[in-house]
């Protein structure tokens, strides 16, 4: 069974943050398992500006952010296209397009991301036509692979993350009918709600909440409540913003590994995400827990 | 339109494909028209994937003799076709006092409806059994017969081996009227006319309206909805068997059970309601349904919820299912066959090609019969991506060579509904967020590539 002194799992700011850092350290096998084709994690498919300033000081979109790291970590270890499917102690269990495998790690670093949740945890009712999304799927849809999957959607939440999800929509010609937002105020810090209405002439509503989604086929509307009052808006559409959780599945064992990145804690930005990477790599190197 | 089918089978859903491919197998020339643009579109869409012994069903009634028979034969076939099967049980929990004393009644009827092996269990029997479960439970009964299948994979495999045995399937063909002349239907449907020596109506929650062809109707429907919540992986482990709440004379109740794909479900809901096309869920009852799952099982709490869903039982005025035969206009019809219809869709096949053989004629001598082994999606079997391959769905490890199988030959799928049914891409915890664009531009790509 092939044994590594490090495996870091999740290619993205912090996983090769982490790789880069441990390998100026002089720290023997590191590898890097990243489950997608291509390493960089979710600033693969931000399109937009904002990704860069922490790490190299310089201001990139999220794809030339991504490209960035996997060009710093060039020469070393990883491994695209490689799921690990769980962990049990120091060995992971991973799969390949040959197989499924085993390996060893002196130790494991975990920095598997966070995903927005999506529509059925959030119990929204109505029915289920297409055009209900993330945006991170939205971006994937966008940036990946120039798809427009609806023209006037309802974004819901206003974390950052909803503004990037505007930035989205301008790059693809979609026009928001409304942000809708549950508590009293936006969530982003300000001047965020008014960028929305002045850069984007969107309308953000709070206090205002998403009870169900109508449509058969494609999205035809969302019934809102504000106030105790509800609403029917006409869209083709729902943006489900934010409330990120923890891609955490890999810890169900509660295998002794060390996180770094969104896998914990509040969601940061890609440039905290680096950092942490960095930081880890280096309690790594010194032995610390 | 020079073709005349020996049956043409109207409705797309688990009872029509088991009937088709009865009929197939029997060497009949078979037709299907379903109106969605795939198969399981409607009510068998949105079931709880459970095999049932018929320990409760009504005593003598047709709906029990078709759920022992597909019992049966679901056993005796289902490893020839690579089907699932979870050898789950179920406990019949009662939680009050009341509850407790109907428990002796259901022992009687289950005993019988000839399911012998249904005994009592005692609060601390349970406790062992289950320990997950929530104190106070005051019995429970043991029905070890109850297992848990795959609700998508099992009809698709009746509707692969009937293709295999020469039946057509026209999606996106619903039936608009019919004529008899000469003993022959002429059936006018949105895919064109289909001319058939008998039509057999199982068009589940049209099923009253599609009679009208033939007659008024002697039955209507009354679609019941029922929503189901589902919960992530690591819950499936907290529960072994089934658990059933003691029924009442309407309903068999809210269910907790585990699924073949490996999680823990709670459902369904018993609404009536005027929809039959689209079955909605409301935020109220989800979160009823979450708080009645964590009052039995307590170590739910914090674990997340995958997938919400509903679906519509096409209930009648009647308790019982309506399966006749019109002997002078060469029609059977199959009708208000609810929540027990993926358990009795075998044995209502066998139900019908008897009504076929006493009414219309003899069967031909069958030929050999061709088994179809479907793709596995559960976690009791092996599963492609431990082979290799390219994973595209990270939540559910489906390989980007079962979508393309999935999209590809006569049964390719029509939709991405169908899709997410046929290899489970995109059912997972992040329900899309990292794979759906990526899924969605395959399937944009074969639809571009179909003819």
């Amino acid at each position: 069974m092939e044994r590594r002194d490090v495996v870091i799992v999740g290619g993205g700011p912090a996983g090769l943050s982490a790789a880069l850092r441990l390998s100026q350290l002089g720290i023997g096998s590191v590898s890097v398992l990243e489950r997608e084709p291509s390493a960089g994690g979710i600033p693969r498919h931000c399109g937009h500006l904002g990704f860069g300033w922490q790490s190299h000081r310089r201001i990139w979109t999220g794809p030339q952010f991504a490209a960035r790291l996997r060009h710093d970590v060039e020469g070393l270890d990883v491994r695209t296209a490689h799921t690990v499917l769980g962990i049990d102690g120091d060995r992971l269990e991973v799969q390949n397009t040959d197989g499924v495998f085993e390996l060893t790690a002196a130790r494991i670093l975990l920095a598997t991301g966070t995903r927005e949740t999506p529509r059925a945890p959030r119990f929204v009712g109505g029915t289920r036509p297409s055009g209900v999304m993330t945006t991170g799927a939205l971006q994937a849809h966008v940036y990946l692979h120039h798809h427009k999957p609806f023209s006037r959607p309802v974004i819901i939440g206003s974390e950052w993350v909803a503004f990037s999800a505007l930035l989205t929509c301008r790059h693809m010609g979609i026009r928001p009918v409304m942000m809708i937002e549950a508590r009293d105020r936006i969530s982003a810090p300000w001047p965020g709600g008014l960028a929305a209405g002045l850069l984007f002439g969107v309308r953000v509503r709070t206090r205002t909440r998403l009870v169900a989604i109508s449509g058969r086929d494609q999205v035809d509307a969302v019934e809102l409540e504000c106030d105790g009052r509800t609403e029917r808006i006409p869209c083709d559409g729902v943006i489900l913003s934010g409330e990120f959780v923890p891609e955490a599945s890999l810890l169900a064992n509660r295998p002794d590994v060390m996180l770094a990145g969104n896998v914990h804690g509040a969601v940061k930005t890609s440039g905290l995400c680096w950092r942490e990477g960095r930081e880890a790599a280096e309690r790594i190197a010194r032995g610390e827990a | 339109m020079a073709k005349i089918f020996d049956v043409a089978v109207i409705g797309g859903g688990v009872v029509g494909l088991a009937i088709l491919r009865r009929f197939a197998m029997a060497g009949l020339d078979c037709v299907l028209l379903e109106r969605g643009n795939d198969i399981l579109s409607g009510a068998s869409k949105g079931n709880s994937a459970l095999l049932h012994t018929g320990f409760d069903a009504p005593p003598g009634s047709l709906e029990l003799a078709c759920m022992q028979a597909g019992h049966a034969e679901y056993l005796a076939i289902r490893e020839r076709l690579n089907l699932p099967l979870v050898r789950s049980g179920a406990l019949v929990v009662a939680w009050s006092e009341a509850e407790r004393d109907r428990l002796g009644a259901i022992i009687d009827q289950a005993h019988a409806n000839g399911v012998a092996d249904v005994r009592p269990v005692s609060p601390e029997e349970l406790g062992r059994m289950e320990p997950n479960l929530s104190p106070g439970a005051t019995g429970a009964v043991l029905v070890p017969g109850e297992h848990i299948i795959d609700p998508w994979s099992v009809p698709l495999a009746y509707a692969h081996q009937a293709l295999a045995h020469g039946a057509e399937i026209l999606r996106r063909a619903e039936v608009t009227g019919g004529e008899f002349a000469a003993g022959l239907w002429t059936l006018s449907s949105l895919a064109g006319p289909v001319r058939a020596r008998l039509v057999i109506n199982a068009a589940g929650n049209f099923g009253d309206r599609v009679e009208t062809i033939l007659r008024p109707s002697p039955f209507t429907i009354h679609p019941r909805r029922g929503q189901f919540v589902v919960f992530d992986k690591p819950a499936a482990h907290l529960v072994s068997a089934i658990i059933l709440p003691v029924p009442t004379e309407r309903t068999k109740g809210v269910v907790l059970f585990r699924t073949a794909f490996g999680n823990l479900a709670i459902g369904p809901t018993a609404e009536d309601v005027d929809e039959r096309e689209v079955a909605a869920t409301d935020t109220q009852t989800l979160n009823r349904l979450r708080e009645r799952a964590l009052a039995m099982l307590p170590a739910l709490e914090g674990v997340g919820v995958n997938a919400v869903y509903a679906g519509l039982r096409p209930a009648t005025q009647f308790k019982d299912y309506v399966i006749e035969a019109v002997v002078p206009e060469r029609w059977i019809t199959v009708a208000g066959i609810r929540s027990t219809g993926l358990t009795a869709a075998l044995g209502i096949a066998r139900h019908v090609e008897g009504l076929y053989a006493r009414h219309f004629g003899e069967l031909p001598s069958p030929p050999a019969p061709i088994w179809t082994p479907v793709p596995n999606l559960t976690e009791g079997l092996p599963r492609p991506y431990m082979q290799g391959g390219e994973i595209v769905c990270h939540c559910e490890w489906v390989t980007r060579a079962e979508i393309n199988a999935a999209l590809a030959g006569p049964l390719a799928a029509g939709g991405l509904d169908g899709l997410k049914r046929r290899t489970r891409a995109m059912m997972g915890r992040c329900q899309g967020f990292n794979c759906a664009a990526h899924v969605e531009a395959i399937f944009r790509e074969a639809q571009r590539g179909a003819p």
